[in-house]
Protein backbone atom coordinates (compact mmCIF):
# COMPACT_ATOMS: atom_id res chain seq x y z
CA UNK A 1 0.00 0.00 0.00
CA UNK A 2 1.60 3.54 -0.93
CA UNK A 3 0.28 6.82 0.17
CA UNK A 4 0.01 8.92 -2.59
CA UNK A 5 -0.93 12.75 -0.28
CA UNK A 6 -1.67 13.12 3.19
CA UNK A 7 -3.67 15.94 4.63
CA UNK A 8 -5.46 16.55 8.53
CA UNK A 9 -8.22 18.16 9.63
CA UNK A 10 -9.36 19.04 12.95
CA UNK A 11 -13.08 18.65 13.71
CA UNK A 12 -14.12 20.70 16.68
CA UNK A 13 -17.14 22.12 16.36
CA UNK A 14 -20.04 21.43 14.07
CA UNK A 15 -19.37 24.01 11.63
CA UNK A 16 -15.93 22.15 10.69
CA UNK A 17 -18.61 19.29 9.00
CA UNK A 18 -19.33 20.90 5.83
CA UNK A 19 -15.87 22.24 4.69
CA UNK A 20 -14.74 18.62 6.08
CA UNK A 21 -17.28 16.90 3.59
CA UNK A 22 -15.86 19.45 0.76
CA UNK A 23 -12.03 18.54 1.51
CA UNK A 24 -13.46 14.79 1.29
CA UNK A 25 -15.35 15.23 -1.85
CA UNK A 26 -12.29 16.93 -3.65
CA UNK A 27 -9.92 14.38 -2.94
CA UNK A 28 -12.52 11.82 -3.82
CA UNK A 29 -13.16 13.77 -7.18
CA UNK A 30 -9.28 13.88 -7.57
CA UNK A 31 -8.64 10.32 -8.12
CA UNK A 32 -12.15 10.18 -10.57
CA UNK A 33 -14.34 8.35 -7.81
CA UNK A 34 -17.85 7.94 -9.66
CA UNK A 35 -20.63 10.16 -8.32
CA UNK A 36 -22.27 7.82 -6.55
CA UNK A 37 -19.16 6.63 -5.02
CA UNK A 38 -18.24 9.55 -3.86
CA UNK A 39 -21.50 10.38 -2.34
CA UNK A 40 -21.96 7.26 -0.26
CA UNK A 41 -17.47 8.21 0.95
CA UNK A 42 -18.71 11.34 2.10
CA UNK A 43 -21.99 10.42 3.49
CA UNK A 44 -20.44 7.89 5.48
CA UNK A 45 -18.04 10.24 6.52
CA UNK A 46 -20.18 12.84 7.46
CA UNK A 47 -22.14 9.92 9.92
CA UNK A 48 -18.53 9.52 11.50
CA UNK A 49 -17.54 12.97 11.71
CA UNK A 50 -20.88 13.65 13.44
CA UNK A 51 -20.47 10.61 15.84
CA UNK A 52 -17.10 12.04 16.27
CA UNK A 53 -18.52 15.49 18.05
CA UNK A 54 -21.45 13.75 19.61
CA UNK A 55 -19.50 11.37 21.81
CA UNK A 56 -16.04 12.71 21.79
CA UNK A 57 -16.33 16.64 21.63
CA UNK A 58 -14.11 16.35 18.11
CA UNK A 59 -11.03 15.20 16.97
CA UNK A 60 -9.13 14.50 13.72
CA UNK A 61 -9.37 13.09 10.54
CA UNK A 62 -6.34 11.83 8.31
CA UNK A 63 -7.52 12.43 4.91
CA UNK A 64 -5.02 10.40 2.32
CA UNK A 65 -5.18 9.03 -1.52
CA UNK A 66 -3.73 5.51 -1.06
CA UNK A 67 -2.81 3.00 -3.85
CA UNK A 68 -2.95 -1.05 -3.53
CA UNK A 69 -2.81 -3.73 -6.24
CA UNK A 70 -3.15 -0.78 -8.93
CA UNK A 71 -6.23 0.49 -7.44
CA UNK A 72 -6.13 4.18 -6.02
CA UNK A 73 -8.98 5.12 -3.16
CA UNK A 74 -9.59 7.56 -0.70
CA UNK A 75 -9.10 6.43 3.04
CA UNK A 76 -9.79 8.29 6.28
CA UNK A 77 -9.16 8.07 9.54
CA UNK A 78 -10.84 9.07 12.37
CA UNK A 79 -9.24 9.56 15.61
CA UNK A 80 -10.78 11.08 19.08
CA UNK A 81 -9.57 10.91 22.85
CA UNK A 82 -13.55 10.34 23.68
CA UNK A 83 -14.94 7.78 26.34
CA UNK A 84 -14.63 5.46 24.18
CA UNK A 85 -17.02 2.64 22.61
CA UNK A 86 -17.54 -0.33 26.25
CA UNK A 87 -19.26 -2.93 23.03
CA UNK A 88 -17.61 -2.79 19.58
CA UNK A 89 -19.41 -5.74 18.37
CA UNK A 90 -22.92 -4.57 19.65
CA UNK A 91 -22.35 -0.62 18.47
CA UNK A 92 -22.28 -2.27 15.04
CA UNK A 93 -25.25 -4.42 15.33
CA UNK A 94 -27.91 -2.45 13.63
CA UNK A 95 -30.43 -0.51 15.66
CA UNK A 96 -28.23 0.07 18.70
CA UNK A 97 -28.07 3.54 19.78
CA UNK A 98 -26.74 4.74 23.30
CA UNK A 99 -27.98 8.06 22.42
CA UNK A 100 -31.27 9.07 20.84
CA UNK A 101 -30.63 8.36 17.09
CA UNK A 102 -31.73 6.13 14.94
CA UNK A 103 -28.84 3.55 15.46
CA UNK A 104 -27.92 3.47 11.80
CA UNK A 105 -24.52 5.12 12.68
CA UNK A 106 -21.90 2.60 12.35
CA UNK A 107 -23.28 -0.60 10.72
CA UNK A 108 -24.84 1.77 8.02
CA UNK A 109 -21.49 4.24 7.48
CA UNK A 110 -19.72 0.53 7.16
CA UNK A 111 -22.29 -0.76 4.49
CA UNK A 112 -21.37 2.83 2.75
CA UNK A 113 -17.31 1.83 2.13
CA UNK A 114 -15.05 -0.81 1.08
CA UNK A 115 -13.06 -1.25 4.03
CA UNK A 116 -14.15 -0.17 7.41
CA UNK A 117 -11.83 -1.20 10.87
CA UNK A 118 -12.75 0.81 14.48
CA UNK A 119 -10.36 0.11 17.20
CA UNK A 120 -11.90 1.63 20.57
CA UNK A 121 -10.53 1.65 24.34
CA UNK A 122 -12.11 2.79 26.76
CA UNK A 123 -11.22 6.01 28.31
CA UNK A 124 -8.32 6.73 25.87
CA UNK A 125 -10.55 6.78 22.18
CA UNK A 126 -11.70 5.62 19.57
CA UNK A 127 -10.16 5.45 15.84
CA UNK A 128 -12.37 4.55 13.02
CA UNK A 129 -10.66 3.93 9.28
CA UNK A 130 -12.32 3.58 6.00
CA UNK A 131 -11.09 3.13 2.95
CA UNK A 132 -13.69 3.73 -0.18
CA UNK A 133 -11.81 2.88 -3.72
CA UNK A 134 -12.10 4.55 -7.10
CA UNK A 135 -14.14 1.66 -8.46
CA UNK A 136 -15.90 0.87 -5.32
CA UNK A 137 -14.90 -2.24 -5.19
CA UNK B 1 -27.60 33.79 10.94
CA UNK B 2 -28.49 32.52 8.20
CA UNK B 3 -32.08 30.95 7.40
CA UNK B 4 -33.73 29.08 4.40
CA UNK B 5 -36.39 30.78 2.81
CA UNK B 6 -40.16 29.63 2.94
CA UNK B 7 -42.70 30.16 0.14
CA UNK B 8 -46.28 29.90 0.26
CA UNK B 9 -48.06 29.05 -2.13
CA UNK B 10 -51.71 28.48 -1.59
CA UNK B 11 -52.28 25.72 0.51
CA UNK B 12 -48.75 25.34 0.68
CA UNK B 13 -45.28 25.94 1.89
CA UNK B 14 -42.20 25.29 -0.46
CA UNK B 15 -38.88 25.22 0.55
CA UNK B 16 -35.88 24.85 -1.84
CA UNK B 17 -32.32 23.50 -0.04
CA UNK B 18 -30.08 25.33 -2.00
CA UNK B 19 -26.77 25.02 0.15
CA UNK B 20 -25.40 21.69 2.19
CA UNK B 21 -27.04 22.08 5.20
CA UNK B 22 -25.18 22.35 8.48
CA UNK B 23 -26.73 20.87 11.50
CA UNK B 24 -27.79 23.96 13.25
CA UNK B 25 -29.35 25.07 9.85
CA UNK B 26 -30.89 22.20 9.12
CA UNK B 27 -32.71 22.38 12.78
CA UNK B 28 -33.76 26.13 12.21
CA UNK B 29 -35.67 24.98 9.60
CA UNK B 30 -37.40 22.07 11.27
CA UNK B 31 -38.75 25.37 13.79
CA UNK B 32 -39.48 27.67 11.13
CA UNK B 33 -41.44 25.32 9.20
CA UNK B 34 -43.35 23.84 11.83
CA UNK B 35 -44.60 27.46 13.04
CA UNK B 36 -45.53 28.30 9.80
CA UNK B 37 -47.67 25.40 9.30
CA UNK B 38 -49.20 26.29 12.43
CA UNK B 39 -49.43 30.25 11.38
CA UNK B 40 -50.94 29.68 7.71
CA UNK B 41 -52.70 26.14 8.66
CA UNK B 42 -50.69 24.98 5.35
CA UNK B 43 -52.27 21.84 3.84
CA UNK B 44 -48.90 20.41 2.75
CA UNK B 45 -45.42 21.27 2.49
CA UNK B 46 -43.07 20.70 -0.12
CA UNK B 47 -39.23 20.18 0.33
CA UNK B 48 -37.25 20.02 -2.65
CA UNK B 49 -33.88 18.72 -2.38
CA UNK B 50 -32.31 18.77 -5.84
CA UNK B 51 -29.41 20.67 -5.30
CA UNK B 52 -28.76 19.15 -2.08
CA UNK B 53 -25.94 16.43 -3.01
CA UNK B 54 -25.42 14.92 0.52
CA UNK B 55 -28.22 13.52 3.15
CA UNK B 56 -26.69 11.56 6.32
CA UNK B 57 -28.94 10.15 8.91
CA UNK B 58 -28.67 13.62 11.00
CA UNK B 59 -30.47 15.05 7.93
CA UNK B 60 -32.70 12.16 7.30
CA UNK B 61 -33.73 12.41 10.44
CA UNK B 62 -34.99 16.08 10.24
CA UNK B 63 -36.98 15.64 7.15
CA UNK B 64 -38.70 12.64 8.71
CA UNK B 65 -39.42 14.62 11.61
CA UNK B 66 -40.83 17.27 9.77
CA UNK B 67 -43.12 15.13 8.27
CA UNK B 68 -44.78 13.78 11.51
CA UNK B 69 -45.07 17.17 12.94
CA UNK B 70 -46.21 18.20 10.05
CA UNK B 71 -48.74 15.21 10.02
CA UNK B 72 -49.73 15.63 13.13
CA UNK B 73 -50.60 19.52 12.36
CA UNK B 74 -53.10 18.07 9.53
CA UNK B 75 -50.32 18.63 6.91
CA UNK B 76 -48.58 16.17 4.45
CA UNK B 77 -45.23 16.17 3.55
CA UNK B 78 -43.76 15.88 0.29
CA UNK B 79 -39.61 15.25 -0.65
CA UNK B 80 -39.09 15.99 -4.14
CA UNK B 81 -36.20 15.80 -6.59
CA UNK B 82 -33.45 13.68 -4.52
CA UNK B 83 -30.52 12.98 -6.50
CA UNK B 84 -30.01 9.26 -7.59
CA UNK B 85 -26.54 9.19 -5.85
CA UNK B 86 -28.08 10.25 -2.66
CA UNK B 87 -31.06 7.91 -2.54
CA UNK B 88 -28.72 5.06 -3.59
CA UNK B 89 -26.31 6.16 -0.35
CA UNK B 90 -29.65 5.81 1.75
CA UNK B 91 -31.08 2.81 1.10
CA UNK B 92 -27.18 1.84 1.93
CA UNK B 93 -27.37 3.20 4.75
CA UNK B 94 -30.44 1.94 5.38
CA UNK B 95 -32.42 5.08 6.09
CA UNK B 96 -35.55 4.70 3.46
CA UNK B 97 -37.16 7.86 4.95
CA UNK B 98 -40.48 5.98 6.47
CA UNK B 99 -43.86 7.94 6.39
CA UNK B 100 -42.12 10.80 4.28
CA UNK B 101 -44.08 10.94 0.43
CA UNK B 102 -41.11 11.87 -2.53
CA UNK B 103 -42.00 12.78 -5.98
CA UNK B 104 -39.93 13.52 -8.90
CA UNK B 105 -40.31 17.22 -9.39
CA UNK B 106 -42.26 19.92 -7.41
CA UNK B 107 -44.62 19.68 -10.29
CA UNK B 108 -45.73 16.11 -9.43
CA UNK B 109 -45.22 16.70 -5.54
CA UNK B 110 -48.22 19.11 -6.06
CA UNK B 111 -50.19 17.14 -7.95
CA UNK B 112 -49.28 14.32 -4.82
CA UNK B 113 -50.73 16.70 -2.44
CA UNK B 114 -53.35 17.52 -3.92
CA UNK B 115 -54.61 13.15 -4.20
CA UNK B 116 -53.48 13.47 -0.75
CA UNK B 117 -55.62 15.73 0.81
CA UNK B 118 -58.20 15.68 -1.65
CA UNK B 119 -59.55 18.60 -2.65
CA UNK B 120 -59.43 17.71 -5.96
CA UNK B 121 -62.38 18.86 -7.02
CA UNK B 122 -61.10 22.38 -6.43
CA UNK B 123 -58.30 21.58 -8.66
CA UNK B 124 -60.63 20.28 -11.50
CA UNK B 125 -62.93 23.36 -11.44
CA UNK B 126 -59.64 25.47 -12.72
CA UNK B 127 -58.99 23.08 -15.07
CA UNK B 128 -55.66 22.00 -14.32
CA UNK B 129 -55.54 17.88 -14.20
CA UNK B 130 -54.58 16.58 -17.12
CA UNK B 131 -57.20 14.23 -17.93
CA UNK B 132 -60.78 15.86 -18.82
CA UNK B 133 -63.61 15.28 -16.35
CA UNK B 134 -65.66 13.25 -19.01
CA UNK B 135 -63.12 10.68 -19.02
CA UNK B 136 -63.77 8.89 -15.28
CA UNK B 137 -66.46 6.72 -14.75
CA UNK C 1 32.01 -8.37 -10.87
CA UNK C 2 31.03 -11.47 -9.37
CA UNK C 3 32.52 -14.50 -11.95
CA UNK C 4 28.90 -15.75 -12.89
CA UNK C 5 27.99 -12.35 -14.31
CA UNK C 6 31.75 -12.29 -15.82
CA UNK C 7 31.48 -15.06 -17.64
CA UNK C 8 27.83 -14.70 -19.16
CA UNK C 9 28.63 -10.67 -20.04
CA UNK C 10 31.71 -12.42 -22.22
CA UNK C 11 29.15 -14.34 -24.24
CA UNK C 12 26.35 -12.09 -24.20
CA UNK C 13 25.69 -12.14 -27.91
CA UNK C 14 26.27 -16.28 -27.82
CA UNK C 15 23.42 -16.20 -25.33
CA UNK C 16 21.31 -14.12 -27.12
CA UNK C 17 21.55 -15.59 -30.43
CA UNK C 18 20.96 -19.46 -28.57
CA UNK C 19 17.90 -17.39 -26.70
CA UNK C 20 16.46 -15.75 -29.76
CA UNK C 21 16.72 -19.75 -31.55
CA UNK C 22 15.32 -20.96 -28.70
CA UNK C 23 12.24 -19.41 -29.36
CA UNK C 24 12.07 -19.32 -32.72
CA UNK C 25 12.17 -23.04 -32.94
CA UNK C 26 9.46 -23.27 -30.64
CA UNK C 27 6.98 -24.77 -32.68
CA UNK C 28 4.38 -22.92 -30.55
CA UNK C 29 6.52 -19.45 -31.30
CA UNK C 30 3.17 -16.93 -32.66
CA UNK C 31 5.28 -14.69 -35.42
CA UNK C 32 1.74 -13.25 -36.01
CA UNK C 33 1.12 -11.93 -32.84
CA UNK C 34 4.69 -10.22 -32.64
CA UNK C 35 7.44 -9.74 -35.02
CA UNK C 36 10.52 -11.60 -34.90
CA UNK C 37 12.88 -7.71 -34.66
CA UNK C 38 10.40 -6.38 -31.50
CA UNK C 39 11.28 -9.99 -29.88
CA UNK C 40 14.74 -9.57 -30.46
CA UNK C 41 14.85 -6.31 -28.83
CA UNK C 42 12.41 -7.35 -25.98
CA UNK C 43 14.97 -10.05 -25.21
CA UNK C 44 18.17 -7.82 -25.50
CA UNK C 45 16.32 -5.56 -23.20
CA UNK C 46 15.80 -8.35 -20.76
CA UNK C 47 19.24 -10.23 -21.19
CA UNK C 48 20.64 -6.35 -20.40
CA UNK C 49 18.37 -6.20 -16.63
CA UNK C 50 19.45 -9.66 -15.99
CA UNK C 51 23.24 -9.53 -16.05
CA UNK C 52 23.27 -6.17 -14.60
CA UNK C 53 21.47 -7.72 -11.54
CA UNK C 54 24.17 -10.56 -12.06
CA UNK C 55 26.71 -8.36 -11.30
CA UNK C 56 25.63 -7.18 -8.29
CA UNK C 57 26.13 -11.12 -7.20
CA UNK C 58 23.02 -11.65 -5.31
CA UNK C 59 21.59 -14.90 -6.39
CA UNK C 60 19.12 -15.57 -3.53
CA UNK C 61 17.00 -12.78 -3.48
CA UNK C 62 14.97 -11.90 -6.53
CA UNK C 63 12.08 -9.75 -4.58
CA UNK C 64 15.11 -7.28 -3.27
CA UNK C 65 15.83 -4.12 -5.28
CA UNK C 66 18.60 -5.59 -7.42
CA UNK C 67 16.20 -7.03 -9.15
CA UNK C 68 13.48 -4.22 -9.74
CA UNK C 69 14.13 -3.76 -13.22
CA UNK C 70 13.93 -7.12 -14.09
CA UNK C 71 11.12 -7.60 -12.94
CA UNK C 72 9.42 -4.79 -14.32
CA UNK C 73 10.58 -5.73 -17.75
CA UNK C 74 9.18 -9.38 -16.94
CA UNK C 75 6.16 -7.78 -16.26
CA UNK C 76 5.29 -5.60 -18.24
CA UNK C 77 6.21 -8.38 -20.81
CA UNK C 78 3.94 -10.97 -19.86
CA UNK C 79 1.29 -8.16 -19.19
CA UNK C 80 1.54 -7.63 -22.40
CA UNK C 81 1.35 -11.11 -23.91
CA UNK C 82 -1.68 -11.64 -21.59
CA UNK C 83 -3.39 -8.96 -23.37
CA UNK C 84 -2.11 -9.91 -26.86
CA UNK C 85 -3.83 -13.77 -26.75
CA UNK C 86 -0.54 -15.61 -25.88
CA UNK C 87 -0.94 -18.78 -24.00
CA UNK C 88 0.23 -19.36 -20.84
CA UNK C 89 2.58 -22.11 -22.37
CA UNK C 90 3.95 -19.25 -24.76
CA UNK C 91 5.08 -17.01 -21.89
CA UNK C 92 6.77 -19.05 -19.91
CA UNK C 93 8.97 -20.44 -22.17
CA UNK C 94 10.30 -17.25 -22.83
CA UNK C 95 11.80 -17.31 -19.24
CA UNK C 96 12.78 -21.12 -19.71
CA UNK C 97 14.10 -20.77 -23.41
CA UNK C 98 16.69 -18.01 -21.79
CA UNK C 99 17.54 -20.63 -18.95
CA UNK C 100 18.42 -23.08 -21.28
CA UNK C 101 20.76 -20.72 -23.34
CA UNK C 102 22.41 -19.49 -19.98
CA UNK C 103 23.25 -23.43 -19.19
CA UNK C 104 24.81 -23.89 -22.81
CA UNK C 105 27.17 -21.26 -22.65
CA UNK C 106 27.90 -22.13 -18.57
CA UNK C 107 28.76 -25.53 -19.73
CA UNK C 108 30.53 -24.32 -22.67
CA UNK C 109 32.66 -22.15 -20.55
CA UNK C 110 33.32 -24.42 -17.80
CA UNK C 111 33.26 -27.88 -19.12
CA UNK C 112 36.68 -28.49 -17.53
CA UNK C 113 35.04 -27.89 -13.68
CA UNK C 114 32.40 -29.91 -13.13
CA UNK C 115 32.38 -28.25 -9.97
CA UNK C 116 32.44 -24.59 -10.68
CA UNK C 117 29.52 -25.70 -13.10
CA UNK C 118 27.44 -27.17 -11.06
CA UNK C 119 27.81 -24.38 -8.53
CA UNK C 120 27.06 -21.55 -11.51
CA UNK C 121 23.99 -23.15 -12.95
CA UNK C 122 22.61 -23.79 -9.20
CA UNK C 123 23.24 -19.92 -8.75
CA UNK C 124 21.68 -18.90 -12.08
CA UNK C 125 19.05 -21.68 -12.20
CA UNK C 126 17.18 -20.63 -9.18
CA UNK C 127 16.96 -16.99 -9.79
CA UNK C 128 15.86 -17.61 -13.42
CA UNK C 129 13.10 -20.29 -12.00
CA UNK C 130 12.07 -17.87 -9.10
CA UNK C 131 11.36 -15.52 -12.98
CA UNK C 132 9.66 -17.68 -14.66
CA UNK C 133 7.46 -18.30 -11.38
CA UNK C 134 7.03 -14.11 -11.46
CA UNK C 135 6.54 -14.30 -15.09
CA UNK C 136 3.20 -17.06 -14.55
CA UNK C 137 1.59 -14.72 -11.69
CA UNK C 138 2.16 -11.69 -13.88
CA UNK C 139 0.50 -13.61 -16.79
CA UNK C 140 -2.46 -14.82 -14.75
CA UNK C 141 -2.69 -11.03 -13.54
CA UNK C 142 -2.90 -9.86 -16.82
CA UNK C 143 -5.83 -12.40 -17.47
CA UNK C 144 -7.72 -11.68 -14.47
CA UNK C 145 -7.26 -7.83 -15.43
CA UNK C 146 -9.09 -8.47 -18.96
CA UNK C 147 -11.58 -10.84 -17.14
CA UNK C 148 -12.52 -7.48 -14.81
CA UNK C 149 -12.75 -5.38 -17.61
CA UNK C 150 -15.10 -7.63 -19.28
CA UNK C 151 -16.98 -8.44 -16.91
CA UNK C 152 -17.47 -4.47 -16.38
CA UNK C 153 -18.36 -4.14 -19.89
CA UNK C 154 -21.13 -6.97 -19.83
CA UNK C 155 -22.80 -5.29 -16.35
CA UNK C 156 -22.76 -2.67 -18.42
CA UNK C 157 -24.76 -3.71 -21.55
CA UNK C 158 -26.66 -5.94 -19.24
CA UNK C 159 -29.13 -3.39 -18.10
CA UNK C 160 -30.88 -1.83 -20.59
CA UNK C 161 -33.39 0.36 -19.14
CA UNK C 162 -36.18 0.51 -21.87
CA UNK C 163 -39.00 3.48 -22.51
CA UNK C 164 -42.04 1.25 -22.63
CA UNK C 165 -44.66 3.62 -22.19
CA UNK C 166 -45.04 8.00 -21.53
CA UNK C 167 -43.61 7.61 -17.63
CA UNK C 168 -42.94 3.39 -17.80
CA UNK C 169 -39.93 2.20 -17.79
CA UNK C 170 -38.65 -1.67 -18.12
CA UNK C 171 -35.70 -2.74 -16.93
CA UNK C 172 -35.25 -6.60 -18.08
CA UNK C 173 -32.75 -8.09 -15.28
CA UNK C 174 -30.86 -11.29 -16.95
CA UNK C 175 -28.20 -13.42 -14.95
CA UNK C 176 -27.48 -13.00 -11.23
CA UNK C 177 -27.56 -10.19 -9.23
CA UNK C 178 -24.64 -9.15 -6.96
CA UNK C 179 -24.20 -6.25 -5.51
CA UNK C 180 -21.56 -4.43 -8.09
CA UNK C 181 -24.19 -5.23 -10.64
CA UNK C 182 -27.22 -3.82 -8.08
CA UNK C 183 -25.26 -0.66 -8.09
CA UNK C 184 -24.94 -0.34 -11.65
CA UNK C 185 -29.04 -1.70 -12.18
CA UNK C 186 -30.08 1.10 -9.51
CA UNK C 187 -27.62 3.89 -11.06
CA UNK C 188 -28.57 3.04 -13.91
CA UNK C 189 -32.57 2.56 -13.84
CA UNK C 190 -32.84 5.80 -11.24
CA UNK C 191 -30.44 8.13 -14.23
CA UNK C 192 -33.40 6.89 -16.71
CA UNK C 193 -36.23 7.79 -14.27
CA UNK C 194 -34.82 11.52 -13.28
CA UNK C 195 -33.80 12.53 -17.34
CA UNK C 196 -37.62 10.73 -18.69
CA UNK C 197 -39.71 12.04 -15.54
CA UNK C 198 -41.11 8.57 -15.51
CA UNK C 199 -43.24 7.67 -12.46
CA UNK C 200 -43.12 3.40 -12.96
CA UNK C 201 -40.69 1.50 -13.20
CA UNK C 202 -40.59 -2.49 -14.10
CA UNK C 203 -38.18 -4.59 -12.73
CA UNK C 204 -38.46 -7.85 -14.40
CA UNK C 205 -36.77 -10.64 -13.32
CA UNK C 206 -37.61 -13.19 -15.91
CA UNK C 207 -34.00 -13.91 -16.93
CA UNK C 208 -33.33 -14.08 -13.03
CA UNK C 209 -32.13 -18.04 -12.48
CA UNK C 210 -32.28 -17.92 -8.81
CA UNK C 211 -33.69 -15.55 -6.00
CA UNK C 212 -31.79 -16.24 -2.67
CA UNK C 213 -32.10 -13.85 0.29
CA UNK C 214 -29.33 -12.01 -0.83
CA UNK C 215 -30.61 -11.05 -4.23
CA UNK C 216 -33.32 -10.12 -2.43
CA UNK C 217 -32.38 -8.07 -0.57
CA UNK C 218 -30.55 -6.47 -3.58
CA UNK C 219 -34.03 -6.16 -5.40
CA UNK C 220 -35.80 -4.64 -2.41
CA UNK C 221 -32.89 -1.99 -1.94
CA UNK C 222 -33.33 -0.73 -5.97
CA UNK C 223 -36.87 -0.91 -4.77
CA UNK C 224 -36.49 1.95 -1.83
CA UNK C 225 -34.21 3.54 -3.87
CA UNK C 226 -36.74 4.39 -6.68
CA UNK C 227 -39.09 5.36 -4.01
CA UNK C 228 -36.81 7.69 -2.41
CA UNK C 229 -37.17 9.53 -6.20
CA UNK C 230 -40.52 9.55 -5.85
CA UNK C 231 -41.22 6.47 -8.31
CA UNK C 232 -43.26 3.50 -8.00
CA UNK C 233 -41.32 0.10 -8.50
CA UNK C 234 -43.28 -3.08 -9.78
CA UNK C 235 -41.43 -6.34 -9.66
CA UNK C 236 -42.35 -9.07 -12.51
CA UNK C 237 -41.42 -11.95 -14.36
CA UNK C 238 -41.85 -14.41 -10.71
CA UNK C 239 -41.67 -17.57 -11.82
CA UNK C 240 -43.47 -20.52 -9.46
CA UNK C 241 -39.96 -21.52 -8.13
CA UNK C 242 -39.08 -18.58 -7.09
CA UNK C 243 -42.30 -17.70 -5.49
CA UNK C 244 -41.23 -20.59 -3.90
CA UNK C 245 -38.22 -20.22 -2.36
CA UNK C 246 -38.86 -16.82 -1.39
CA UNK C 247 -42.04 -18.14 0.87
CA UNK C 248 -39.24 -20.68 2.29
CA UNK C 249 -36.76 -18.38 3.15
CA UNK C 250 -39.29 -16.41 4.39
CA UNK C 251 -38.38 -12.83 2.99
CA UNK C 252 -40.76 -10.39 2.92
CA UNK C 253 -41.82 -9.07 -0.20
CA UNK C 254 -45.54 -7.63 0.88
CA UNK C 255 -44.42 -3.91 0.77
CA UNK C 256 -43.47 -4.66 -2.91
CA UNK C 257 -45.51 -4.85 -5.66
CA UNK C 258 -45.21 -7.75 -7.85
CA UNK C 259 -46.49 -9.57 -10.94
CA UNK C 260 -46.22 -12.70 -12.68
CA UNK C 261 -45.57 -11.56 -15.98
CA UNK C 262 -43.97 -8.25 -17.67
CA UNK C 263 -47.91 -7.63 -19.48
CA UNK C 264 -49.63 -7.78 -15.97
CA UNK C 265 -47.11 -5.52 -14.80
CA UNK C 266 -47.34 -2.93 -17.60
CA UNK C 267 -51.21 -3.35 -17.02
CA UNK C 268 -51.06 -2.52 -13.76
CA UNK C 269 -48.91 0.59 -14.18
CA UNK C 270 -51.41 1.76 -16.60
CA UNK C 271 -53.36 2.10 -14.07
CA UNK C 272 -51.69 3.25 -11.41
CA UNK C 273 -51.26 6.15 -14.46
CA UNK C 274 -54.91 5.97 -15.44
CA UNK C 275 -53.92 5.10 -18.49
CA UNK C 276 -56.88 3.02 -20.75
CA UNK C 277 -55.69 0.19 -23.68
CA UNK C 278 -58.30 -0.83 -25.41
CA UNK C 279 -58.94 -3.24 -28.72
CA UNK C 280 -61.09 -1.61 -31.45
CA UNK C 281 -62.94 -3.96 -33.47
CA UNK C 282 -62.55 -1.97 -36.94
CA UNK C 283 -64.52 -5.02 -38.53
CA UNK C 284 -67.70 -4.42 -36.11
CA UNK C 285 -69.86 -2.54 -39.43
CA UNK C 286 -68.82 -5.27 -41.80
CA UNK C 287 -70.02 -7.65 -39.48
CA UNK C 288 -73.17 -5.75 -39.33
CA UNK C 289 -73.41 -6.00 -42.91
CA UNK C 290 -73.56 -9.49 -43.38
Amino acid sequence: MIVMTKDTMQIVREQDVVPFRNRVREYAAKIGMSLVNQTKLITAASELVRNMLKYANGGKVLIEIISKNAQTGVRLTFIDEGPGIANVQQAMQDGFSTGKSLGLGLPGTKRLVNEFDIKSTLGEGTTVTVIHWKNGR
Amino acid sequence: MDRIPILKMGPFLLVTIQVDLYDRLALTLENDLISMVSQTGAKGVLIDISAVTIVDSFMGRILGNIASMSRIMDAETVVVGMQPAVAITLVELGLTLQGVYTALDVEKGMDLLYNKIGIIDVLEEDDQEEEPDDCND
Amino acid sequence: MSTTAQHLQKHRQRIIETWMKNQLTDAALRDDLMSNDELRSQSDELLTALLRAFNSGNFDDVYSSDYDQVIEILNDISITRARQGFSPRETGQYVISLKKAVNEVLEEELKDDPGALYQETRKTDSVLDSLSMITFETFIKGREEVIFRQTDEINEISTPVIRVWDGILALPIIGTLDSARTQIVMENLLQEIVNTGSSIAILDISGVPAVDSLVAQHLIKTVSATRLMGAECIISGIRAEIAQTIVHLGIDLSNIKTKATLASALQLAFSMTNVEVRKINRNAGFKLMK
